[in-house]
């Protein structure tokens, strides 16, 4: 136990520590020498034309992706939740994703949304062509103003089984004979789903927007295997990765990732707090 | 759905209709569901098709259509490519899933019984190792790699997932290990066994089902890594997906659509393997990441 506590120590808060000396050091290339810049670099990366534009994007994504996962996923648990025939099977089929890397299924996904015009269209765009629904066609990705939107669709699929998995436990957590009373009291479906199953779920309501969230604000594999480093999808750790490897910046490197981490951080140390202390009391 | 469901059994008069919508709302929902499904497996589709046309097949015009030979070209060509990094990937995936276990293991056991004063700040700090961008430790990362001569190895990205792999998995084994009785534990002690003798006989032996959740969630994370894999491996240990990027990824244009998707799923065959074979644990797993044991 104690080595792996020092370990965390070290490699979690020990590491956090550099990096923000490295941010705040006014190290901007592989020579010159570390200073301290009084954490001037927090304010200056927002003069990088680039870092605005990445984080907008990823809190396009995060509404989008977040939103849109939490519906499918509640949907899905939603249709499975009385139990029907094959239920495993639609199970097994809507959480596979999950098994796949976002580097893998990307490839499949940069051909699904490819933007071509039609005589060289691949993907859905032909397959809209195809059936007749044109008007569907669009540029996804490489839209300007919603292609991060877009970008939002592969994460939904890769990620909406494991809401629906969460929210099944939920729907199974919620006693029948609970369901039951309000029924002989004259509750319809939709009032018993309304004030007694709905209710009971909002913990794992939570629990899938502080995972998803964090999830979404840290997304990196994803653009990278579809769009690559690109300013109409750059996010926040595609611009620390830039930093990094192709100006060989590591103040700014340093700077952006802090940010990343801040924002990881407001969403997710309450709830772990909350989760921690309930956990104890029960 | 309407007013008139709002009836008790009793009122029921007419139990047809109820019997009657019921198989409605099932078929409704049957219906939609396979409309997933189909949604759900495009991509997969897609990627078996596409795999097995010929080079010659493989352009958009006949993008959604059947082979009409069914080719190993893809297969063969994404075999040569990224055989170095398949090999690397096993080389990182195995020997890291079976250390994250083993450590994960003492840790749930001790964390599930040793209530020491600050157990929650410590307890809390771990978890949020989970959560962490880690992005926010990679710069001194890389440096601390090459300080102890890993940077670039296959044992240095083996280091980083085991190191950052222990919050997860500790977790699994704690959520796991609290629903020993302590009544069984305590008479180990009682008979005078100390913490590592109670761990190797009564505990380590009913572990199994923990074990199988960790090696599987380790082994699928690590070998879907991507992150760590850029910033600190080299040409010798680069993993199968930062292969995989550089070929069929988006910086890879000229490659034939039935390599990329070959390609993709030959890189996805062993998780994908993992998880149909042993999917039920690594739905546990999934919801010991939600905290939930």
């Amino acid at each position: 136990m104690s080595p792996s506590i020092v370990a965390i120590g070290l490699f979690v808060y020990g590491l956090i520590f550099w990096n923000t000396k490295v941010a705040v050091s006014g190290k901007h290339d592989q020579v010159s020498p570390s200073g301290f810049d009084k954490g001037k670099n927090f304010v200056k990366v927002w003069d990088i034309p680039t870092w605005p534009t990445a984080v907008r994007h990823a809190l396009i994504f995060t509404a989008v992706f977040v939103i849109g996962a939490l519906i499918l996923g509640f949907f899905l648990a939603f249709l499975m939740e009385k139990g029907l025939k094959g239920e495993a099977g639609f199970r097994v089929i809507f959480l596979f994703p999950m098994a796949i890397s976002f580097i893998a299924s990307g490839v499949v996904w940069r051909w699904l949304m490819n933007p071509a015009p039609p005589e060289r269209a691949v993907g859905l765009n032909q397959l809209f062509n195809k059936i007749g629904l044109e008007g569907l066609s669009n540029d996804w990705w490489q839209d300007q103003h919603w292609g991060m939107a877009a970008m939002a669709i592969p994460a939904m699929w890769q990620m909406s089984g494991y809401v629906m998995a969460l929210y099944l436990a939920g729907f199974r957590g919620v006693s029948e004979d609970l369901r039951e009373a309000a029924r002989v009291d004259g509750a319809s479906e939709w009032q018993t789903y309304r004030y007694v199953v709905l209710p009971q779920l909002r913990p794992v309501t939570l629990s899938a927007l502080i995972i998803l969230g964090h999830i979404s604000l840290k997304v990196f594999d994803l653009i990278m295997a579809i769009a690559g480093p690109q300013v109409i999808t750059y996010v926040p750790a595609v611009a620390m990765f830039q930093q990094v490897f192709e100006r060989g910046d590591p103040a700014n490197g340093a700077t952006m990732a802090t940010y990343l981490l801040v924002a990881v951080a407001v969403l997710v140390i309450p709830y772990l707090v909350w989760s921690v202390r309930t956990e104890r009391k029960s | 759905m309407t007013a008139t469901t709002i009836s008790a059994p009793g009122k029921a008069g007419k139990p047809g209709t109820r019997g009657g919508r019921a198989r409605g709302a099932r078929i409704a929902k049957y219906a939609m569901l396979l409309a997933f499904v189909v949604i759900f497996l495009m991509p997969v589709y897609v990627l078996v098709v596409t795999s097995f046309k010929s080079l010659q097949e493989a352009d958009p015009s006949q993008a959604w259509s059947l082979p009409k030979h069914w080719s190993t070209y893809g297969w063969r060509t994404a075999w040569s490519t990224l055989r170095p990094g398949l090999e690397n990937s096993f080389k990182i995936a195995v020997p890291g899933a079976l250390i994250s276990a083993v450590l994960g293991s003492l840790n749930g056991f001790v964390l599930s019984r040793w209530r020491f004063p600050g157990a929650d700040v410590v307890f809390t700090l771990f978890l949020f190792g989970m959560f962490i961008p880690y992005q926010a430790v990679m710069i001194p990362l890389q440096s601390l790699l090459i300080n102890i001569e890993l940077s670039g190895s296959i044992r240095g990205l083996v280091l980083a997932h085991v190191v950052y792999g222990i919050p997860i998995c500790t977790l699994i084994f704690r959520n796991y290990y609290v629903t020993i009785p302590e009544d069984l534990i305590e008479a180990a002690r009682v008979d005078g066994a100390g913490m590592l003798r109670t761990y190797w006989s009564i505990v380590a032996p009913v572990s199994g089902p923990a074990f199988a959740v960790v090696l599987i969630w380790q082994f699928t994370s690590m070998w879907n890594d991507f992150l760590f894999a850029v910033f600190l491996g080299s040409q010798e240990s680069w993993p199968v997906t930062v292969l995989l990027q550089n070929t069929s990824g988006s910086g890879a244009t000229a490659v034939p659509y039935n390599v990329q998707m070959a390609s993709a799923l030959l890189a996805s065959l062993p998780t994908l393997l993992v998880y149909l074979l042993l999917g039920r644990f690594f739905m546990r797993g999934l919801m010991a990441g939600a905290l939930k044991g």
